[in-house]
């Protein structure tokens, strides 16, 4: 699939990386000599693979975890506070703790794009990022947005009023995370063409096959935008 | 006096119209909550234990350490000791705890002990599965196949197949259940709100009238959201227990392995053929495996009902879990069966297949003359003369190109609907049914067909559906929701509107027979002069409202639809990718009602059918009797570059706006995998005889037989 080999993805990681607030490396450094630990894809009692993003993780001052710990998330311009388990993804807390439900669960291991939201301007897959990495607090200190903030209630930003007029919607799960992937990707390239969209968005599955219209969608959003719309 | 008919061509304002669907700024701009984004006070996480096993016995099964986990709630054992696992990930218990994690946790502290079973997991021919793992279903014999077989000029034999596949719906099976003393409400994600009703009632003991589902919008079923499931009953008990609403969505790799599933289907075939390309004889030995049980047979050959014909049919059974309707039940297995030896018949033969399937046409029945046409006109949008070559193409270099075609067909008509349209004093309109929206545009069709009725713009009618407090309206499965709910509605507000009409005539000084609804007023036919805009005419209701009752019948409706598909390939023999090009959808679906949205089915169905002819397969693993793929890296859907440029065209006008509406959703799903195997087949000169057509097959077709 195109998703594999799109530079979005790469981009993403090496973004999620830098914002994390302690670096791979020395957090592999800790695993060596903490009781912290990284489990992923462990098997459950009933030995059905199950993936878990259960990874504790230390910050400069100490372990942190496995308890819950209180955060505070910068979303949509606003200082969130919340208490989680450093396990809880930045998706889980946005969906189950603060009742931002645009964001959608669907693949939960970084594959589909329903999650996507923006972080410091570019688009993360919430699903594989952990609350506490982007906290105020304890982490990186994020500038997260999701769908709610693109436009106030009834009102449509220009990436989701040209996903409505180009009927590229149809049971509307993974239409968020498009909508996201396409502004953030609109934001930092205005002029895109038709290669370049199924590029940026290659990132995102639709079950419902509406990509001919996201196509639409995303060229008419960017006109718009540019005219500032 | 109104009647039932559909406006004609010239009349109609809305009818056909490109119309954006009403739901689609909700959805865009991701506020609208699905079930699963409903939050509710108290609401507590289930998640389920599934079992490792494809056959086993459960010997015993311990919660105890699980109850008294942090945050746990309710346990609530679905499968309980004694009883036998039939597949792999089947349900066992579930837990509702106060987080997601919690949840998790807990379930995994559940202490289940299987006694494993010798199981089955391998879609295999009968022969390989043995007398114990089959059951031939279906023989039948046509005219003389001997001599049929005999009377051919050229007989081709070949092998065919396609694997099982899942629903995959981007929205996992589940719901919210919450409990107000013996009342059940459940924001369920269901194709079947009407149908929920009675499947938690019975399910749970209680009556119907103490349960409410809620499904204002669904993330995707395509035909495996119907029941309401062990999740759904499990639900609803750790709710009550817990007394406190809990919300249970399956986890992705529980959907990809319970949730739904396509089954397979494999057949050897042979056809006899005269030189000038007329059929002479089909037989077919086909089987495939739907899970433990064994389902129903195809109709073999698809669309060309060949009179001289030997068919066999066995079902492999196996632990690979249970099948669901799948977008089209067995016609896209049967299309690339049928399709793909006939393409191959016709290369044999040295004929464009084109010209193969007219010079058999007539044994299409009476949708020849629609095939005929959807023909011409597929091939005048793929350039289909100026692409098409004999088998393999020859020019130098590894990327090799070829197009490929197809025919399908599906029924349609109209499930029971029931529609209570309302009229009220102040002029607003509220159109109610328990019918379900799967982000096909029946809500938006709904209002279409309300507005047009009553002479109304859009925005004036109010659409009420994915509730069952509303009249009972079918489940959405088989195209039948466009029918039955066009139908029901047409009847409701014209049976609406001719009240009115009746209470409003004398004020017109008019026979009510003579006034019609148009533009926002009620006027004297032809007479804007003698009118009353709708508020005026609405206000002279009084305090009554007028509620028009309507049910589906058939004479506004039809069944039976015929389409035609073509498409362009790229292959490099050299890593066996292959490429979408173009692919064309020429589709008839009788009068179209909302244009934009039914456009948007048909390229769909193509998605989805690149989706299993190139990616899709349920992958099992005969050691452990598990699926390998349950997630969304290795279970493969396209993505928005692998498609290449899609085209549609809608056969309407004369001869099928006369059929009123026909639903959409299944037929143009059926020719996608027949098509691009054909176009594979046309640009490497070998047929890759099962999909998906991955590289490892396209390789080894090749080197089995290439001539490319």
């Amino acid at each position: 699939m195109t998703k594999r080999d799109d530079p979005k993805n790469s981009e993403k990681q090496k973004k999620e990386e830098k914002t994390r607030a302690l670096g791979r490396r020395d957090f592999v450094k800790l695993v060596g000599s903490t009781t912290a630990a990284i489990s992923a894809g462990v098997l459950g009692s009933a030995g059905v693979l199950t993936e878990e993003a259960s990874a504790s993780v230390a910050s400069a001052e100490g372990i942190i975890g496995p308890g819950a710990v209180p955060i505070v998330l910068r979303i949509n311009g606003e200082k969130k506070s919340l208490t989680v388990e450093p396990r809880v993804t930045l998706l889980d807390a946005l969906r189950d703790r603060l009742d931002l439900t645009g964001a959608k669960k669907v693949c939960d291991r970084g594959t589909c794009g329903a999650c996507t939201v923006i972080v410091n301007n570019k688009a993360v897959y919430s699903c594989t990022t952990l609350a506490i990495d982007v906290a105020e607090n304890i982490g990186s200190g994020a500038d997260i947005r999701t769908i709610e903030s693109l436009a106030p209630e009834g009102q449509l930003h220009p990436v989701s009023a040209a996903f409505v007029d180009n009927d590229a919607q149809q049971c509307g799960f993974c239409t968020p995370g498009f909508v996201m992937a396409c502004k953030a990707y609109l934001d930092q390239h205005p002029h895109p063409t038709y290669e370049e969209v199924q590029h940026a968005l290659g990132g995102n599955l639709c079950r419902c096959g509406t990509y001919m219209g996201v196509r639409h969608a995303t060229v008419e959003a960017a006109n718009k935008m540019r005219r500032g719309a | 006096m109104a009647d039932y008919h559909w406006p004609e061509a010239g009349k109609r304002s809305l009818i056909g119209k490109r119309i954006s669907r009403l739901d689609g700024p909700w959805k865009a701009s991701g506020r609208v909550k699905y079930s699963y984004d409903v939050q509710l006070p108290g609401l507590l996480q289930g998640k389920m234990l599934c079992a490792p096993y494809a056959k086993a016995t459960i010997k015993s099964i311990d919660t105890s350490a699980a109850e008294k986990m942090p945050g746990v709630k309710a346990v609530d054992v679905i499968w309980a000791a004694g009883k036998e696992v039939l597949w792999s990930g089947q349900e066992i218990a579930a837990v509702a705890a106060e987080t997601e994690e919690q949840a998790r946790d807990a379930v995994r502290a559940i202490r289940v002990e299987y006694e494993p079973l010798p199981h089955f997991v391998s879609d295999v021919e009968p022969e390989k599965a043995g007398a114990d793992n089959s059951k031939q279903t279906a023989e039948q014999t046509q005219g003389d196949p001997d001599a049929g077989f005999k009377s051919a000029d050229v007989t081709h034999e070949g092998h065919y197949g396609v694997p099982v596949i899942t629903h995959c719906c981007l929205e996992s099976h589940g719901q919210v259940t919450a409990w107000d003393g013996d009342h059940l409400t459940v924001y369920a994600s269901t194709q079947s709100v009407t149908a929920n009703v009675d499947g938690f009632a019975t399910g749970l003991g209680i009556p119907a009238a103490s349960v409410k589902i809620l499904t204002p919008v669904m993330g995707g079923g395509f035909g495996s959201k119907f029941p309401v499931d062990t999740w759904g009953l499990s639900c609803a008990r750790m709710a009550k227990k817990a007394g406190r609403p809990v919300k249970m969505m399956l986890e992705r790799d529980q959907e990809l392995m319970i949730a739904g599933a396509r089954p397979s289907m494999h057949a050897r075939v042979k056809i006899g053929a005269k030189k000038d390309g007329t059929i002479t004889a089909w037989s077919s030995d086909s089987w495939g495996t739907g899970g433990i049980r064994a389902g129903g047979a195809p109709t073999l050959p698809y669309v060309f009902r060949i009179p001289v014909s030997r068919t066999r049919h066995t079902a492999v059974l196996t632990n690979i879990g249970p099948i669901r309707a799948w977008r089209a039940p067995n016609h896209p297995q049967m299309a690339v069966i049928t399709m793909a030896a006939l393409d191959d018949t016709a290369a044999k033969l040295g004929m464009d297949p084109v010209q193969f399937f007219l010079k058999n046409i007539d044994l299409t029945g009476k949708l020849a003359p629609v095939y005929s046409a959807e023909l011409a006109k597929g091939a005048e949008l793929i350039d289909w003369k100026k692409k098409w070559h004999p088998r393999g193409d020859k020019t130098p270099g590894p990327i090799k190109r070829g197009v490929g075609v197809s025919m399908h067909t599906w029924g349609g008509g109209g499930h029971a609907s029931n529609c209570a349209t309302t009229v009220r004093p102040d002029g607003s309109v509220d159109v109610s049914l328990a019918s379900q929206d799967l982000g096909t545009g029946t809500r938006t069709v709904i209002a279409i067909v309300a507005a047009e009725t009553l002479g109304l713009p859009l925005e004036a009618i109010k659409v009420n559906i994915g509730d069952s407090s509303y009249p009972p309206s079918g489940g959405s499965g088989g195209s039948t929701t466009v029918g039955g709910v066009s139908s029901s509605t047409r009847r409701a507000a014209t049976n609406a509107l001719n009240e009115l009409l009746e209470k409003i005539a004398p004020s017109l000084g008019a026979k009510a027979d003579d006034l019609e609804a148009v533009g926002g007023r009620i006027q004297v036919k032809g007479n804007p002069a003698k009118a009353l805009a709708w508020k005026q005419a609405c206000a002279k209701l009084g305090a009554t409202p007028i509620t028009g009752q309507g049910q589906t019948t058939a004479d506004i409706i039809s069944s039976g639809v015929g389409g035609v598909q073509m498409a362009e390939v790229s292959v490099d023999v050299e890593t066996g990718v292959v490429k979408m090009e173009k692919m064309v959808a020429v589709q008839d679906c009788g009068l179209i009602m909302d244009l934009k949205t039914a456009e948007s089915q048909v390229y769909g169905a193509m998605i989805m059918g690149v989706c299993y002819a190139l990616y899709e397969e349920k992958i099992m693993d005969q050691q452990t009797g598990r699926c390998l793929n349950p997630d969304m890296e290795f279970y493969k859907l396209a993505g928005i570059g692998d498609i290449g440029e899609l085209v549609v065209h809608m056969m309407t006008g004369a001869g099928y706006d006369e059929r009123g509406p026909i639903g959409l959703g299944e037929p143009p799903t059926v020719s996608p995998g027949a098509v691009i195997s054909n176009a594979v087949a046309n640009a490497i000169g070998v047929r890759v005889p099962e999909l998906p057509l991955t590289p490892e097959r396209v390789l080894a077709a090749l080197e089995k037989g290439g001539t490319a």
